[in-house]
């Protein structure tokens, strides 16, 4: 391992963390206004956060 | 009421005995190579030990050890049938190879096992390397019976035999019984929660039994993963791209007139945007399943990596402290495992039943 890969890999995780973070607590906003909903909202967040998941782990093999 | 709590309690004590046993089994057998070569560097054994584990083999081994009174490795396991193709078929048990200590004479031929792969060599098994320092001896195409492949026939052996046992059952009575009221559930769940919304009503019935077989068959294959068999299968990129291929094709075959016009010519854009469009969406039919692949096969490597190396960090603290903090750290993170190998089933049957529904769906015409 390089010093440039490291620190890709680094970033890519900081870059998926940050958007998985921001899907999580969007969840949690729509859960909270409408609990009701909570089924749906928790299928589409986890649809969201996989997907990337996905891009970041493509990424991560890359650097 | 009382014996629905007992049963609770049971069932969870079971699972965290399971899993504590998981973790000192990996542990015993990281001892046992430990001891064995006390004078190599404990973090380079700790890596190679972590890398073995995420290679399929040719032999199914639990733990190997040094006979002290003849320096002799010993290894507890069964050997597994190796198939090659070279000029004709070779069959033959894979303790022919000795797990690489020795060479392999069949048919004339001599073959060594060297890093987890099989190469023809000559009499005293020399591998002739190049200034990469890879072997270029000849590789024969390599049929074998692996563990993994092994895994995955006991694996559809067992959902054959479970769910047609079950499909008798219900044919008999349409009350769930026996290992049916656990599954039942969670066949609802996939057909009403993944397959009907995603899929739609008119055709969901078409694509169930490959939901299910895909559902039931990563999760399975998952939690295997976690047993101290030290069996992971869908930490081969091959097993998920088998998979992957698998959905890319159904989506391929069942697209309707209205899926390849929306990839061709994207109705409701103007034209100089539909060129543009049909190249990026006809390379995204190809990076769904690419997608699904790398999704699966990363986040199971991912997670054996990290939980072997909690284990391996007992090792390197050697002390009272480290020990119970690392035994903590991988009690949590088998919990946590045990969450993400039901999710990554999860995901995968959703993503593909999203992308069979996108295949069938019928557009009103704009």
């Amino acid at each position: 391992m390089t010093i440039p890969n490291i620190v890709g890999a680094g970033l890519i995780v900081i870059g998926a963390g940050l958007g998985i973070g921001r899907i999580g607590g969007s969840a949690m906003d729509a859960i909270a206004r409408q609990p009701e909903a909570s089924g749906k909202i928790q299928t589409a967040m986890l649809i969201a956060a996989a997907l990337i998941e996905g891009i970041g782990f493509a990424a991560l093999f890359a650097a | 009421m009382h014996r629905i709590n007992l049963v609770k309690i049971l069932s969870l004590l079971l699972l965290t005995v399971t899993i504590s046993v998981n973790a000192q089994h990996d542990a015993q057998i990281e001892g046992a190579i430990e001891e064995a070569h006390v004078e190599k560097d404990l973090k380079t054994e700790i890596k190679e030990y972590i890398n073995h584990h995420l290679l399929d083999s040719h032999d199914f081994s639990l733990f190997s050890y040094e006979d002290e009174a003849t320096g002799e490795h010993k290894y507890i396991g069964a050997p597994l049938p190796v198939i090659l193709w070279d000029g004709g078929l070779q069959v033959f048990s894979s303790s022919k190879l000795h797990h690489g200590e020795s060479v392999a004479e069949v048919g004339g031929n001599f073959y060594k096992l060297y890093h987890g792969k099989i190469y023809k060599t000559d009499d005293e098994g020399t591998i002739i390397y190049d200034e990469h320092h890879h072997a270029t001896n000849v590789k024969p195409l390599d049929f074998s019976i692996t563990k993994n492949v092994v895994f995955i026939f006991l694996v559809g052996l067992l959902m054959f035999f479970m769910f047609s046992r079950m499909a008798k059952k219900y044919k008999k009575n349409p009350l769930p019984s026996g290992i049916g009221r656990l599954l039942e559930p969670i066949i609802l769940y996939v057909r009403d929660d993944i397959a009907i919304p995603n899929i739609g009503k008119k055709h969901y019935k078409r694509y169930m039994s490959y939901l299910l077989t895909i559902f039931f068959f990563v999760w399975i294959i998952n939690l295997l993963g976690l047993t101290p068999l030290g069996v992971n299968v869908t930490n081969n990129i091959a097993v998920t791209l088998a998979l992957a291929l698998m959905t890319y094709f159904i989506t391929t075959f069942s697209g309707n007139k209205d899926y390849w016009k929306h990839i061709f010519w994207m109705p409701g854009v103007p034209w100089p945007m539909k060129i543009i469009l049909a190249p990026i969406e006809l390379l995204g039919t190809i990076i769904k399943p690419f997608s699904l692949m790398i999704r699966l096969y990363a986040n199971i490597t991912a997670g054996h990596v990290v939980l072997m190396s909690i284990i391996g960090l007992m090792f390197i603290f050697k002390n009272w402290i480290g020990s119970p903090l690392s035994f903590g750290l991988a009690f949590a993170l088998s919990l946590l495992e045990l969450l993400v190998a039901a999710l990554q089933a999860y995901i995968f049957t959703m993503l593909s039943a999203l992308y069979f529904g996108s295949a069938v769906e019928e557009h009103d015409h704009h």
